[in-house]
């Protein structure tokens, strides 16, 4: 018969792009960073895991549950983010579904300032949303239809907020449009009643309540005695980000998304605001300990802080470690949206004994990979903007036995015989807060010793040879 | 989620709730990846080549590769010339595919970008190596729809690549080659239709053919150029051929229609192979252009079929049916359904097309002439319908889920993009078996329903 392993397979060669050297980080033994080349737009003709501006404002904006979401555009856009992220909503279920104005040819010549008006009118009539958000697509900049003004309109004729997002696609990258999101959530800001928020209250920025995470936290902080005046935008509503300038401190987490609107925040409200993260007991910990020593004034919330998460570490504990003994060695390709959360997931990874062999990320920046250079072993690789072949290719390099990604990585990764674990929008188990690392960590176990693995080629290659597919010798 | 949807139907003018369609590049990228060692190439923003990636990786759990463009500001004001020429070289350079198939978005068409210009100066500076080809096809996101997308990529194809090589007809009709022009099926389907040629012995090209590409078998390697896919010498080989069986008005006719002009290929013009009826003529097609017999495996194959149909009919009688969906399937699902003595009640589809309504109308005219047929239409108004009067039985894309759910319908997921469930990536729905297929899944989804809804004295062990 006629067989072959796994090492007897060429790897997967990739020439890199000039241009892409200068994005690609090998991190050596010595203490000194290598400067990243990041936050370029991606080269054109690359196979880019990146998205548009467009994008960056939809999931920012998409789980503000009781508005209306109205793309003006061509129906893709529409189409394409049609209840595509998980974010919960514990109310409201209208941000589901998908509002577009459909622009045609004749729009595209005339204008569709007539239809988006008409659009809104009939949507507003129809739903009673308490606000209207109206994202513009690529043409829309380039037709000229003055979406500002209609809105402006729109918000006279209904006594609604109407907000325009200045989201067309090719003006920027997906950062660019995180920051139209947060300008748009600004205009909503200050108009609501204060009178009635206390002095120990938060807002928690950048939390979009994928599987219900944003529950979770919100229950840890009520159990401390802080207020969470809003969460942007997971469960978001309408009214609470109008009063959400009342609140004391700002959490922010997923630092890409929203550290531009807590800069507003600062900047006109004074309100100061912390980087945290949710992921592993960490970081998890640090984000309460962090809202405690910011409420000093009154030290039992420390007390609090301090018993929960004695208690929930004491609850996870010893299945955590059960776990860890049987992933301990194991190693990790991470590459996701923004570097924040990896610098999360390579900790929770060392938590559960295993290494973050190649790291990456769609948008970090030059800070985000110095840190990322100085939390990783030796011999990691570290990429920005990384294609699927590079990916591939560092996945076999490494030898890596998980990877943590979004729906385009996940059939890679099993092509090649590998673990998967979805840390983005499409996760189905909340992986935010103490319960969310037990979660993680069954996630990770299930994918990583499913038997399915061993009967893959780059497995089975130690221990039985395999007779070689059809499709192998093409 | 749909309780904003109500019984009662006011006219909409200047917008669409929960579309049945989306836009035009998806289907030219789907088309593309039918040709052997392609690279889809996308001239627009990045995040259109994002959504379409995702989008077909969703539907097929399957790595999906294209480029994009990458426009910015600059691109839009002064032209996405300077972006295609470093892309074509990028993408030759690094990636090395043996064909490029460009297609444009919204954006690159309302900046008039010219692209057979920008392939002409690529050539011209040879950007593009010796040997290898870029074809192009116009998919501007506000025209039509995904399934205008996938026509104008195929048509792209035969503009580009079909020729006459000058042979003698004497030499033509010895090589007896028959074009198969599949339409937007799922690569189960397209494998089924293969196989269903080969066991009829002809001989054929098929383009696109995305088996083998998108529904790969795991070996551990990931291939970003995988083995299937119709070669460029084989789409070449289409205008000698003696006949071009094409499966779908809105998917396949237009480029059946260009070959036709172009290389003097004449064409059968038919509908997708789906149920008795219409498999019959694909079966008659590929006898009488092919000249060969029926094999008494298709012949057994049929009779299966038709056992089935009639073991089942008093299952199906007079059962209505909401279907909505993609023109070409639709039509022939159709037409099956009728065959299988149901009552098509709203038969819907996203595209705009005026053949869609004539063509139902026609199929259902003795059956069920009180159906609504509609073009151009959305989820938001089937379920108004719905609301009106409901029906037995719902069949359409993972989208219908939510109307499904809602009103407590018997549902049958069919057509694109199906989301949430793992069937359509193997399992064809195209020929006699697919025909059993696709009734196993129609009695499944009503005789389920009965048994989790009847009261105890009505369940029954014996259907």
């Amino acid at each position: 018969m006629n067989s072959v392993t796994a090492r007897d397979l060429p790897p997967v060669l990739i020439e890199l792009l000039p241009e892409r050297e200068k994005q690609i980080i090998r991190r050596g033994g010595g203490s000194a960073a290598t400067a990243m080349a990041c936050g370029k737009a991606s080269t054109a003709g690359a196979v880019s895991q990146r998205a548009c501006v467009f994008c960056g404002s939809r999931v920012v904006l998409y789980p503000v549950a009781d508005a209306l979401h109205l793309v003006h555009g061509p129906i893709g856009c529409a189409a394409y983010t049609w209840d595509i992220r998980g974010s919960v909503s514990s109310g409201p279920q209208l941000y589901r579904n998908s509002f577009s104005t459909d622009l045609q040819e004749m729009d595209v010549i005339y204008g569709g300032e007539k239809k988006l008006e008409a659009a809104l009118l009939e949507l507003i009539a129809h739903y009673h949303p308490k606000a209207a958000f109206v994202y513009s697509t690529c043409i829309v900049g380039i037709i000229g239809d003055d979406v500002s003004a209609i809105c402006k309109r729109v918000q006279e004729k209904t006594g609604i907020p109407v907000l325009g997002v200045h989201s067309e696609g090719f003006k920027g990258t997906k950062k660019d449009g995180y920051k139209a999101a947060c300008d748009a959530l600004y205009k909503l800001m200050g108009t609501g009643d204060t009178s009635d928020i206390g002095p120990h209250s938060i807002n928690i920025l950048g939390e979009f309540n994928l599987a219900g995470e944003a529950h979770i936290i919100r229950d840890y902080y009520k159990r401390l005695g802080i207020e969470v005046v809003s969460t942007l935008t997971g469960d978001g509503r309408v009214d609470d980000i109008r009063r959400a300038h009342g609140a004391r401190l700002n959490l922010v987490q997923c630092s890409g998304s929203m550290t531009s609107l807590a800069k507003m925040m600062e900047r006109d409200h004074g309100i100061p605001y912390k980087r945290v993260s949710y992921f592993g007991i960490e970081d998890m910990s640090a984000a309460l300990y962090e809202a405690a020593k910011f409420f000093s004034d009154d030290p039992t919330i420390m007390d609090r802080a301090q018993n929960l998460v004695r208690e929930e570490v004491a609850r996870i504990y010893p299945e955590l470690m059960r776990y860890k003994e049987k992933l301990i060695g194991k190693k990790a390709c991470v590459y996701v949206g923004g570097a924040f959360k990896a610098f999360s997931l390579i900790r929770i990874l060392r938590l559960l004994g295993m290494e973050t062999a190649v790291v990456g990320s769609q948008t970090g920046d030059q800070e985000d990979y110095q840190q990322l250079q100085e939390i990783t072993d030796p011999g990691t690789i570290i990429v920005d903007d990384a294609n699927p072949l590079e990916l591939a290719n560092f996945c076999l390099e490494k030898d890596v036995d998980l990877f943590i990604g979004g729906v385009k990585e996940r059939p890679i990764a099993y092509k090649l015989g590998i673990g998967f674990c979805d840390h983005n929008h499409e996760r189905k188990e909340p992986l935010a807060g103490y319960v969310g690392m037990l979660n993680f960590a069954k996630e990770v176990y299930a994918s990583v010793a499913s038997p399915v693995w061993q009967f893959a080629p780059r497995r089975a290659r130690r221990a039985v040879a395999m007779p070689v597919p059809a499709s192998a010798n093409s | 989620m749909l309780d904003g949807t109500t019984a009662e139907i006011k006219p909409r003018e200047a917008l669409r709730i929960n579309p049945a369609k989306t836009c035009q590049p998806i289907g030219a990228m789907y088309a593309a990846l039918g040709i052997n060692g392609c690279m889809p190439h996308s001239h627009g923003s990045q995040g259109c080549c994002a959504y379409h990636r995702s989008h077909l990786t969703r539907h097929f759990k399957e790595p999906v590769v294209a480029t994009s463009s990458s426009f910015t500001e600059g691109a839009s004001v002064f032209g996405g010339l300077a972006n295609m020429t470093q892309a074509l070289t990028n993408i030759f350079t690094i990636y090395n595919p043996k064909i490029v198939a460009i297609h444009t978005t919204c954006l690159s068409e309302v900046i008039g970008d010219d692209i057979p210009m920008m392939i002409k100066k690529a050539i011209e500076e040879k950007i593009i190596p010796e040997g290898k080809y870029v074809i192009h096809a116009n998919t501007p996101s506000f025209i039509g729809s995904h399934v205008t997308g996938f026509a104008n990529m195929v048509t792209g194809m035969v503009k580009y690549l079909s020729e006459s090589s000058g042979k003698t007809e004497a030499q033509l009709k010895e090589d007896a080659q028959l074009n198969i022009l599949p339409g937007w099926l799922d690569p189960a389907d397209m494998r089924e239709i293969k196989r269903i040629a080969n066991a009829m012995g002809v001989k054929y090209v098929m383009f696109p053919d995305t088996s083998g590409v998108l529904d790969l078998p795991q070996d551990g390697r990931y291939r970003m150029f995988p083995h299937g896919g119709a070669t460029v010498e084989q789409i070449k080989s289409s205008g000698d051929s003696i006949g071009t069986i094409a499966l779908g008005h809105f998917t396949s006719h237009p480029a059946a229609e260009k070959l036709d002009e172009k290389c003097k290929v004449p064409a059968a013009l038919l509908e997708m192979p789906f149920g008795l009826t219409n498999t019959d003529r694909f079966i008659h097609a590929l006898r009488t252009h092919g000249g060969v017999d029926v094999p008494g495996s298709i012949g057994e194959e049929r009779g299966r079929l038709l056992d089935a149909m009639g073991d089942m009919h008093q299952y199906f009688h007079g059962k209505t049916v909401a279907l909505v969906g993609d023109p070409d399937q639709v039509i022939a699902l159709t037409q099956f359904l009728t065959e299988l003595d149901m009552k098509p009640a709203y038969v819907f589809t996203g595209s705009p097309g005026k053949h869609f309504e004539e063509r139902v109308k026609e199929i259902l005219k003795d059956q069920s002439p009180d159906a609504v047929v509609k073009q151009n239409a959305d989820m938001f108004e089937l379920h108004q319908l719905i609301k009106n009067k409901s029906v037995d039985l719902l069949i359409g894309n993972t989208y219908c889920k939510y109307i499904a759910h809602v009103e407590q319908i018997p549902y049958v997921r069919f057509g694109f993009p199906i989301l949430d469930r793992m069937g359509h990536r193997y399992f064809p729905s195209v020929g006699y078996t697919g025909g059993l297929r696709l009734m196993e899944r129609i009695s499944d989804a009503l005789l389920d329903h009965k048994d989790r809804t009847c009261p105890e004295e009505r369940f029954e062990l014996i259907q």
